[in-house]
């Protein structure tokens, strides 16, 4: 049986990695926001196969949150601001696909060097859990610096989240971890849908954050 | 009778909610202000009475030398920006800048970031301490975009992206250190709580340690605003309402900093961890000199203001990375002089810029000319921050790099470098701003005065005259972070 958890454990968080490298390298919108939307729904699969192994029944909550919230709402809300704002065409890249997943490819390996010999007094499962959400922590950073278009930002963004709530849901009794992900849904749901895109729709007619440079107050 | 500590701590996160809750429903804004300056002046109230009282620390909230001196500074600097805050955005409301609308959410907005920097403050939870960041965060993101004007969307474009995956890493090490202390403390709340965690500090597995105090300093360092995680600072502050400005350098930053500290003290407590100290004084060195010599281009007067507080946070982190009784001291001097300072900078800004309709440094000349009060008040302050006696800035200074010449000569060599090439700027600007012909136009202020002269004079004093008790306490203090 022990076998069989950590097994189970193991291919749920590698698919959270595998999904968040598909992340980097999908140039169109819509198809973005549903690898995400697979991205919170594996996450939220994890989160509940933790919940069931650890016996910890508020991780339901947290899995819960994560399927509702980040698996449909949020991805049927950009769906819908990105046909209304019209930009589900082709987006930018500021580096080449190629560079990016090798790069991306170069970072997991980092993550699994680093976690894996410092977790070593950790049980099996905490530590191939935490060397995968590191990979997904910082997968989800590359995304955000080699994307110019806040949706594509925010994607990245959450993506990045994902890991953390795996990591936390990782470590074995943690506390507070629903409250932590109820405030990132609220930072996420509050600031990012509800605030910036209107606002920034209002005032450019466009999402492309590379707009917003021209800006910059430094300019003489 | 005296109140218990119990009641005071729970005044302290009380009142600013229950403010948030009152200015969340008040329309008119003069009511507005009026209830925001007595919300923070009871707060620093109750404060205070934690001085003389003292909780006993819970799983959650916890009160000791080294938070209480903090949260008197940060209510007593709250307190003053919303009177400061009073007189500002009458201005700004008749200038149209803001409507009434916005000012209530202004308002409220300021509350809530009272409470997350009290909670912050407080907190024995090092959860907690994440989730009172991360409040504070998200309303200074809000706040920073409040004049909705393209470069102020793009400051909080910026801050938000910034700060939340500098958050995102402080949450990773924040996890790091759960994980850390769970094989000898065992699954639950205690092992988060971090009185409890620094007693059982030595037992810790080293090597989770260090990998969680690189998270936790590039994350909560991003807040900071050490180079190279800083980019999102000058544009917050120059895109702002200057109130926010205000209370962003002297108040959001040296929390970040505090809660670095936190950790600090709790790395230094396990013997087998990598010392912290030669991290924080690469970064303190490094932010030191790239925002001096920044200091020199900057074109924005509260943009380069913005940049003297990183100079500033890097030597407060260069001395509590020196680390040591007097380093320490130091650094402790340093923040709360800093805080002072910046906050009467900027409150003297808010007004120039209000009275000159603009922020650029070349469109503003000969304040002292046109302006008296308010320009001699700015060249105080720029002399003050600048460090030069007999300001209080200058005894820390002074006391950093003679105890940074004193163990590690090498080091003083950059630190003094930077010290001088960030005089040199600040001198050099003051001149265009302050003497001379005064430039148009030249719009009366009707300006508070009283908030930016205390904050002078307390750093003057300071400079002058260390109370004994003040001393003793910041000794008490600096060998605990050690």
């Amino acid at each position: 049986m022990h076998g069989l958890a950590f097994d189970v454990a193991h291919l749920l968080s590698g698919s959270l990695v595998l999904i968040s490298l598909m992340l980097l390298y999908q140039d169109r919108l819509y198809s973005l926001l549903n690898i995400f939307a697979f991205h919170a729904v594996f996450l939220a699969f994890a989160v509940a196969w933790q919940a069931f192994i650890q016996r910890a029944p508020h991780l339901y909550v947290t899995a819960a949150i994560a399927l509702a919230f980040k698996g449909i709402v949020i991805p049927v809300a950009l769906h819908r601001m990105v046909q209304r704002l019209g930009i589900h065409r082709q987006i930018e890249t500021v580096v080449g696909i190629g560079p990016t997943m090798l790069f991306g490819i170069g970072l997991v390996a980092l993550s699994i060097m680093v976690m894996l010999p410092v977790t070593e007094q950790a049980d099996a499962l905490t530590q191939e859990d935490l060397a995968f959400a590191l990979s997904v922590v910082l997968l989800g950073l590359l995304m955000m610096v080699t994307r110019r278009n806040a949706v594509s930002q925010i994607v990245g963004f959450m993506s990045l989240e994902n890991g953390l709530i795996l990591a936390a849901a990782g470590a074995k009794g943690m506390p507070l971890v629903v409250e932590i992900s109820i405030a990132f849904s609220v930072l996420i749901a509050l600031i990012v849908i509800g605030i910036f895109l209107f606002r920034i729709r209002e005032r450019f007619d466009t999402v492309d954050v590379h707009v917003l440079d021209r800006f910059r107050g430094e300019q003489p | 009778m005296m109140p218990s500590g119990e009641s005071a701590m729970a005044a302290v996160l009380i009142i600013p909610a229950v403010a948030t809750l009152l200015l969340a429903v008040i329309s008119s804004y003069q009511a507005g202000s009026t209830i925001n300056v007595v919300a923070t002046a009871l707060t620093l109230c109750a404060s205070s009475l934690l001085v003389v009282v003292r909780p006993a620390p819970s799983l959650y909230l916890h009160v000791d030398d080294f938070n209480i001196f903090l949260v008197v500074l940060n209510t007593f600097v709250a307190f003053t920006t919303s009177v400061f805050s009073a007189s500002y955005i009458a201005h700004e409301l008749s200038s149209r800048r803001l409507t009434p609308g916005y000012l209530r959410f202004y308002h409220a907005m300021y509350q809530v970031l009272m409470l997350a920097m009290n909670v912050a403050l407080l907190a024995n939870n090092i959860g907690l301490m994440w989730v009172a960041i991360e409040l504070a965060t998200l309303t200074t993101v809000l706040m920073v975009g409040i004049y909705r004007t393209p470069a102020a969307l793009e400051a909080a474009w910026k801050y938000f992206i910034l700060g939340s995956v500098g958050i995102a890493l402080a949450l990773f090490g924040t996890i790091l250190i759960y994980l850390a202390a769970r094989p000898t403390m065992g699954q639950g709340m205690e092992s988060m709580a971090w009185t409890l965690l620094v007693s059982h500090a030595a037992a810790f597995d080293p090597a989770l340690l260090n990998l969680a105090f690189v998270f936790l300093l590039l994350g909560y360092g991003t807040k900071v605003g050490l180079a190279p995680l800083h980019a999102w600072l000058p544009d917050a502050h120059a895109e702002g309402p200057t109130p926010i400005s205000a209370v962003l350098s002297g108040l959001l930053l040296n929390v970040a900093l505090y809660v670095l500290l936190r950790f600090k003290i709790l790395l230094t407590a396990n013997a087998a961890a990598l010392a912290p100290g030669a991290l924080m004084i690469g970064m303190g060195l490094v932010s030191l000199i790239f925002a001096a010599l920044m200091l020199y281009r900057r074109r924005d007067i509260k943009r380069m203001f913005a940049y003297s507080s990183i100079e500033h946070m890097g030597i407060i982190t260069f001395a509590f990375g020196m680390g040591g009784p007097l380093a320490s001291f130091a650094g402790l001097f340093h923040m709360t002089m800093h805080s002072l300072t910046k906050s009467a900078i900027f409150f003297a800004v808010g007004h120039v810029s209000q009275a000159k309709g603009t922020q650029k440094i070349a469109e503003i000349r000969g304040l002292t000319e046109s302006h008296p009060v308010l320009g001699w008040g700015l060249v105080l302050g720029v002399i003050a921050i600048a460090g030069m006696p007999p300001f209080g800035i200058f005894m820390s200074e002074f006391l950093i790099i003679s105890s940074t010449f004193a163990r590690e000569p090498l080091l003083a060599i950059p630190l003094v470098l930077g010290l001088l090439i960030g005089i040199g700027a600040l001198v050099l600007r003051m001149q265009g701003l302050a003497f001379g012909p005064a430039s148009q136009p030249n719009t009366p202020v009707e300006a508070s005065y009283v908030p930016l002269f205390a904050h002078l004079a307390l750093v003057f004093a300071a400079g002058v005259f260390l109370p004994d008790a003040l001393v003793s306490w910041f000794r008490t203090v600096a060998t605990m972070i050690g």
